[in-house]
């Protein structure tokens, strides 16, 4: 009996702290919270510092030069005297590959974040993804070294060739789907019952024959191309989209893996293929996280230095046609490594200033793609959840 | 103990450089990439023969100006003469850039091997870099586009190249593209069909063609004789009269070893 009590007693003093200890305890949790939150604002007052430092170093540009030249003007001599600094063609050039980029890494992406977490069976997955990932391990100057030696002059010497195969593949299967499906659609509409398969035999032919048209004679015209320059806007933009893309489709997977399991089975049980579940089911539920992964990666892409300095050519032109990915461009983020060397307060305060007006330039717009992206998620959270 | 060990350590540090820096009085060297083979021989030699460390960074004429003029090395290398902008810059900051001619340099102008093109004038030059001329059939090539190849703003090849064939204030089309330094240059121009560039005798391999200018090919005999027509001096530049060791250094070019090495990399001995 007392060796009961003994026990019991024994037991209960484990679970009761002394004071002391409470307070110790308590000093600790303040401690480490303190801690977490003096290393979470750190990080928020290093872009604040950022920022800070770069306008005070790129407002004094403005108020010697004013607004117009920098934002209208394409002529970029800041070695001369005087200097001139139109910075317009640089800022199109920025604008140019990163949307070349865009263009061709976000489907990419996204079809492959898809096909990873829909599609593809766990154990291929396991595998394929940290071999996606990877691709962001590669260091900048070596993508940039590739651009340059290999990329350009395989783009000089079989440039054409080589656009020809890339658009039949692309755009093969695609027409291909288009046919059949049109041909469908247009047979169940407008033939009666008992034709209906003829009728789309028929149409099937008739389409098919254009789709190869419209394959044959882009692609001669593509083939006839003779790329000049292999240091250009369409090299930078392919180097550029195979680095955006290991941010789009590793955070684009997440979130799409995100959307769970409950809601697929839902779709599957209320009678949808696994087509209609991808595309309205898991795709708009996941759009938000999908919307953040883009914009990461084009902000990836737009941030990128080494690549473009090294193989978009650096010509501070607007290319003319203006949409003639051919030609070579340059970039604010090229314009400022390039050029950062020799500008110095001592040597000429416009020089060295503008590329800090640049800098702020380049912060502005990622600030505001955050927010609006971060607007959009919030906004699109809401109508998911029926508020 | 702890304490003791730490404060060791402190002392240590505190004196490690002081005393490094004033035992071996080492010279440092920034500047101009195309100087750059002349001066890391020169450090060679002079390290070898004397037994002083010779540092030498190539960053571009401008770097090497403007680290002379911030006191961050004791000579600059340059392609080009300094700026009366930058010995302005260096007269507020208590610096003047003594200049030192230490060789000769012609700027090749250099083409694909493949082109058929054997010499060019000199206006026609300055009229291909100002956007002018487009395409080789106007200078007696075939018929493609020119892809012009330039050097960065940084670049003293690229200064002498403007001034020497275009004349002072005349821009360089927006269309030329830009490359970082002589090696790249070469690399774009050696792969490209079309290209035109301009680069530091020195440089000059197999794997480019050289353009003759007015009909004269880049040689030494042709860059002494002056009948080159684009060719400049390379220089040194030292804060003030060059003292000690430096002297000795900026010396190099007049001694026989000198002359040897500037003429074992290609370029001119004065």
């Amino acid at each position: 009996m007392t060796e009961e009590v003994k026990t019991d007693g024994q037991r209960s003093s484990a679970f009761v702290v002394s004071p002391q200890k409470r307070k110790m305890q308590k000093l600790a949790k303040n401690a480490g919270e303190t801690l977490l939150l003096g290393i979470a604002s750190f990080v928020a007052i290093i872009v604040l510092f950022i920022f800070f430092f770069v306008a005070v170093d790129a407002i004094p540009y403005f108020q010697l030069r004013g607004f117009t030249e920098f934002f209208t003007s394409t002529g970029w001599y800041p070695a001369d005297e005087p200097g001139e600094f139109g910075a317009l063609a640089i800022i199109y050039g920025s604008a140019m590959v990163t949307f070349g980029s865009a263009l061709l890494a976000v489907p990419m992406g996204i079809a492959a974040a898809v096909c990873l977490s829909d599609i593809l069976p766990f154990s291929v997955r396991q595998y394929a993804k940290p071999v996606i990932e990877m691709l962001a391990a590669i260091p900048s100057v070596a993508f940039g070294f590739f651009a340059l030696v290999i990329l350009a002059p395989l783009l000089q010497s079989n440039g054409g060739p080589l656009l020809m195969w890339t658009w039949w593949i692309l755009a093969a299967p695609f027409l291909l789907l288009a046919v059949i499906v049109a041909a469908d659609l247009l047979s169940a509409r407008f033939a009666q019952e008992e034709n209906r398969k003829k009728m789309a035999l028929l149409l099937q032919s008739l389409f098919g024959l254009l789709a190869v048209l419209v394959l044959y004679v882009v692609g001669t015209k593509l083939n006839a191309i003779e790329i000049i320059t292999g240091t250009n806007a369409l090299n930078v933009s392919i180097i550029l989209s195979f680095m955006a893309l290991p941010t789009i489709v590793s955070v684009a997977e997440d979130a799409l893996q995100s959307v769970g399991r409950e809601l697929r089975e839902g779709s599957y049980a209320l009678g949808a293929t696994r087509a209609e579940t991808l595309l309205k089911t898991v795709l708009p539920a996941a759009s938000s996280g999908i919307l953040a992964a883009v914009i990461l990666g084009i902000m990836r892409a737009l941030g990128e230095t080494m690549v473009v300095w090294m193989a978009s050519g650096n010509s501070s032109h607007i290319p003319d046609p203006w949409y003639n990915y051919l030609d070579a461009v340059r970039t604010l983020t090229a314009t400022i490594a390039g050029d950062m060397g020799e500008a110095d307060q001592v040597t000429g305060s416009e020089r060295y200033h503008v590329l800090f007006a640049m800098g702020l330039l380049l912060l502005v717009i990622s600030f505001f793609s955050n927010l609006v992206s971060e607007r959009i998620v919030v906004r699109q959270r809401k109508i998911l959840s029926g508020q | 103990m702890i304490l003791k060990r730490i404060l060791l350590l402190l002392t240590v540090l505190l004196f490690a450089p002081v005393d490094g820096g004033a035992a071996d009085g080492g010279i440092v060297i920034d500047g101009s990439t195309t100087v750059g083979p002349i001066a890391k021989s020169f450090a060679a030699y002079f390290t070898g023969r004397y037994g002083v460390p010779v540092t030498v960074s190539e960053s571009g004429s401008g770097n090497g100006a403007k680290s002379l003029i911030n006191g961050t090395c004791d000579i600059a290398a340059m392609s080009r003469a300094m700026k009366s902008r930058e010995i302005a810059a260096g007269a507020t900051k208590g610096v003047s850039p003594k200049e030192h001619v230490i060789a000769l340099d012609g700027i090749a102008i250099v083409a694909h091997p493949s082109n058929p093109v054997p010499s060019i004038t000199k206006a026609q030059i300055a009229a291909i870099y100002q956007g002018r001329i487009t395409r080789w059939n106007a200078v007696g090539g075939p018929n493609a586009r020119i892809v012009v190849i330039q050097r960065e703003s940084n670049s003293g090849t690229q200064g002498s190249f403007r001034e020497l064939v275009m004349g002072k204030g005349v821009k360089i089309t927006r269309d030329a593209e830009t490359q970082a330094s002589n090696g790249a240059v070469k690399n774009r121009v050696s792969s490209t069909p079309g290209a035109i560039g301009f680069l530091g005798l020195g440089f000059v391999d197999s794997s480019v063609k050289v353009l003759g200018v007015n009909g004269v090919m880049p040689s030494p005999a042709t860059i002494q004789n002056g009948s080159y027509p684009v060719s400049r001096p390379l220089y040194m530049y030292t804060d003030g009269e060059p003292k000690g060791e430096v002297k000795r250094f900026i010396g190099l070019p007049e001694t026989v070893d000198g002359k040897r090495i500037v003429e074992e990399l290609g370029f001119i001995a004065k």
